[in-house]
């Protein structure tokens, strides 16, 4: 689990974000949407302060958290890589491209590296089906990529 | 409201619109089975998530079956309950449910009293048609004191779920995760110890399998009973003789004080005692308290704390201590009946039969899951040695008698040891939300006036709704009281005062529904208010048949405290029977 400690500057931010959406619970969803937008993902001290301020419970917030694939509660990496599984992609070959990144980066898809380098995920059809099968590393596509370039592709990313 | 009329297994039956088909079967006698639904009539809340997809129907001209529980009534509605394809496809849902469940019945605690395992039967399933190497979904077990999750046994129904949010608005509880992986669970998987759980056991009272379970120290007891080195008593608190008897086949509301102190004794224990006692002092430290903020209030002392909350009920207790940590100074301090019977036991009485306390064992039979944590607080240890060792519930009492083969039905009624096993009318009413408080007043009120008595019931103070009000005339002066039972109605009751809507000098609360006569440790009543109402008048006719109904005219009560206490709020009551409260973090 993250070791992010909650700041009075951070609660400022999630009172903010909470208010304006008048603090209401029905509006939850929206609002961890814009604290993941704010803060990259959502670790526990972020979900307490969330339930504080919309007077529910923690649970029911990490309810939501964990039901929605789109939250995270894990920080992205400087560079994020998210793989392609659609199902072009993935008959192209995209299993082997996440197993060759797990292997070389040590993590599981979800994680991060120890050192917040790279963070890999997974993700459905980015619509460029034609380069099937595709890595996203931040803002940048690498298309037909064969497993064996993986190396070379993140020695290409040096801090 | 408009009605309807539909047919439902060549049965025609008129109901009001908007009613379900499960409802409408119901009321021609036909009982579709389900399994994640609960209604809580009494309380107006369903538990209706349509998850499980057991009580599915047949309707005429519909593509699909329907889930009966969620699906509305129309006109001119044809309806088969147990058509081969309703049959077919309820045994193909079960064994799926199934095929991800341990199959484990054997040594499960649940064991015939799982509905799970009552739908198996019911619908003849004979095998598992498991795929070979399917994945199974595993959690990791969380045990507290009081209660334990096993969540490879949760089927998803969500009634703990519905409990702990909207009828106890603990919060302590949700459904986490998707798919697969979905289960229900403390924020972030912690362990119960760590989230704001009270312990209060309603979810484990309406679990339909053995997910949740109470922590059960029963075999620790029976080792205790057989070690010719201890000395082991026990008290009985006053909500378990109203209910015990339930376990053995008789009607709710059937009293069986003397058959459960045979049976106690017959059990082996030293001494059979009562909680009623500890309840009796209870009323004389919490009433003599009360008194004085009152007296101190009334003269005109500004910083007293009002109004005074009662501090029985151990779930109540970490409710508060987790949501009203700006209260803590506000309720009485006086501990519960079973730690001030704890505390006695291991001083006065051990003494008296000269014995150390490490030696004298001191078991409760409660109607309750959070008294099992009570009783392992540290606070209430001395050198690690608990006052109260081991708390069992009801229901392990009564499996406990089962296996020692007693015919509890065809027992002799027998007294309570002394002295220790003697009480007032006012003890035992502890059991019914209520009781304390109206014991309370029995004493305030002579203590207070000088005057007695005239009329010792107080029927203003009685009754099953949720939050009642009442005021009392203390000879000129009013007392203002409030009382809650169950903790989503004590929220109310709080934040009623603080908003000013209310303005009172005493306020009872329990935990669960009726006080303890509903507690989780009670034979399961799964929310049948007839069975709470009938254990409420239990109780109170107990209290009739008393010749003594006051505390304060208990003599061994006076007579401890001469020789033993001095007087109430003494120091040593103080450092006996007294206790204070803790800011728990909210997870």
């Amino acid at each position: 689990m993250s070791s992010f400690k909650i700041q009075d500057c951070h609660k400022q931010t999630i009172k903010q974000i909470c208010e304006s959406f008048n603090n209401n619970p029905g509006e939850l969803i929206s609002i961890l949407h814009k604290t993941q937008g704010e803060f990259g993902y959502l670790p526990e001290d972020i979900q307490r302060e969330i339930a504080k301020n919309l007077n529910i419970s923690v649970a029911k917030v990490y309810g939501v958290v964990t039901f929605y694939s789109f939250f995270t509660m894990t920080p992205k990496g400087r560079h994020a890589i998210s793989v392609c599984m659609g199902t072009a992609c993935y008959v192209r070959g995209a299993e082997k491209i996440v197993d060759e990144l797990k292997e070389q980066l040590k993590i599981k898809v979800g994680g991060v590296t120890d050192d917040g380098k790279f963070s890999l995920d997974c993700l459905r059809c980015v619509g460029a089906c034609g380069l099937a099968p595709v890595v996203l590393i931040g803002e940048k596509v690498y298309g037909r990529v064969e497993a064996n370039q993986i190396k070379d592709i993140l020695a290409s990313y040096e801090d | 409201m408009e009605k309807i009329k539909l047919t439902i297994d060549n049965i025609e039956v008129e109901v009001q619109n908007g009613t379900t088909i499960y409802h409408a079967a119901k009321k021609i006698g036909i009982d579709i089975p389900v399994l994640c639904y609960m209604n809580l009539e009494h309380l107006n809340i369903e538990n209706r998530p349509g998850g499980c997809r057991i009580c599915v129907v047949e309707v005429e001209g519909r593509r699909n079956l329907a889930p009966s529980c969620s699906t509305n009534c129309t006109e001119g509605m044809v309806v088969k309950t147990h058509s081969l394809r309703v049959l077919n496809a309820r045994k193909t849902v079960l064994e799926l449910i199934l095929s991800d469940h341990p199959t484990e019945c054997l040594v499960c605690s649940s064991s015939g009293k799982c509905d799970l395992q009552s739908l198996a039967q019911k619908l003849g399933i004979r095998e598992i048609h498991a795929v070979e190497n399917a994945e199974r979904s595993t959690y990791r077990k969380d045990c507290s004191p009081a209660l334990n999750r096993d969540m490879d046994k949760c089927v998803m129904c969500r009634r703990c779920e519905t409990i702990c949010n909207d009828v106890q608005t603990v919060g302590a509880l949700s459904a986490v995760n998707r798919g697969f992986m979905s289960v229900v669970a403390p924020a972030f998987e912690q362990d119960l110890i760590d989230s704001p759980c009270t312990f209060c056991g309603q979810c484990v009272a309406v679990c339909p399998t053995g997910a949740l379970t109470p922590f059960d120290d029963t075999s620790k007891v029976l080792k205790a009973l057989t070690d010719p080195s201890k000395t082991v008593i026990v008290q009985t608190a006053p909500a378990v003789r109203a209910a015990l008897g339930e376990e053995f086949g008789l009607t709710p509301g059937t009293l069986v004080t003397g058959k459960m102190v045979a049976a106690l004794r017959t059990l082996g224990f030293d001494k059979v005692f009562d909680t009623d006692f500890a309840a009796d002092l209870t009323i004389m430290e919490e009433g003599t308290e009360l008194l004085d903020r009152i007296t101190r209030y009334l003269g005109g002392d500004k910083e007293v704390k009002l109004p005074i909350l009662t501090s029985c009920c151990p779930a109540w207790v970490n409710f508060f201590e987790h949501n009203y940590p700006c209260m803590l100074d506000v309720p009485s301090t006086a501990r519960s009946p079973q730690q001030m019977f704890g505390a006695i036991a291991k001083t006065y009485y051990a003494d008296m039969l000269k014995i150390k306390r490490e030696d004298l064992v001191v078991v409760s039979v409660m109607p309750c899951l959070a008294k099992k944590y009570e009783c392992q607080r540290d606070e209430f240890k001395v050198d690690g040695n608990p006052d109260v060792d081991f708390s069992i519930s009801t229901r392990e009492l009564a499996s406990l008698i089962k296996m020692a083969n007693i015919n509890f039905n065809n027992l002799p009624d027998e007294e309570f040891d002394s002295p220790m096993g003697e009480s007032t009318g006012a003890a035992v009413i502890f059991g019914a939300t209520g009781g304390v408080i109206e014991a309370a007043v029995r004493t305030a009120y002579e203590l207070q006036t000088g005057l007695k008595l005239n009329k010792i019931d107080f029927e203003e103070l009685r009754g099953l709704e949720g939050i009642r009000t009442a005021t009392i005339d203390f000879n000129g002066t009013p007392i203002h009281i409030g009382i809650a039972h169950q903790l989503g109605n004590a929220r109310k009751l709080l934040d009623g005062i603080r908003s000013g809507l209310y303005n009172f000098h005493a306020i009872e609360i329990m935990a669960c529904p009726g006080g303890c006569i509903g507690g989780a440790g009670q034979p399961l009543h799964f929310g049948n208010s007839d069975v709470i109402k009938a254990r409420f008048d239990a109780i109170y006719r107990e209290d009739a048949s008393k010749t003594l109904r006051k505390s304060h005219e208990n003599p061994y009560i006076i007579k401890l405290y001469k020789e033993f206490l001095g007087h109430p709020m003494s120091e040593k009551a103080h450092h006996l029977l007294h206790t204070h409260y803790f800011e728990k973090n909210k997870i």
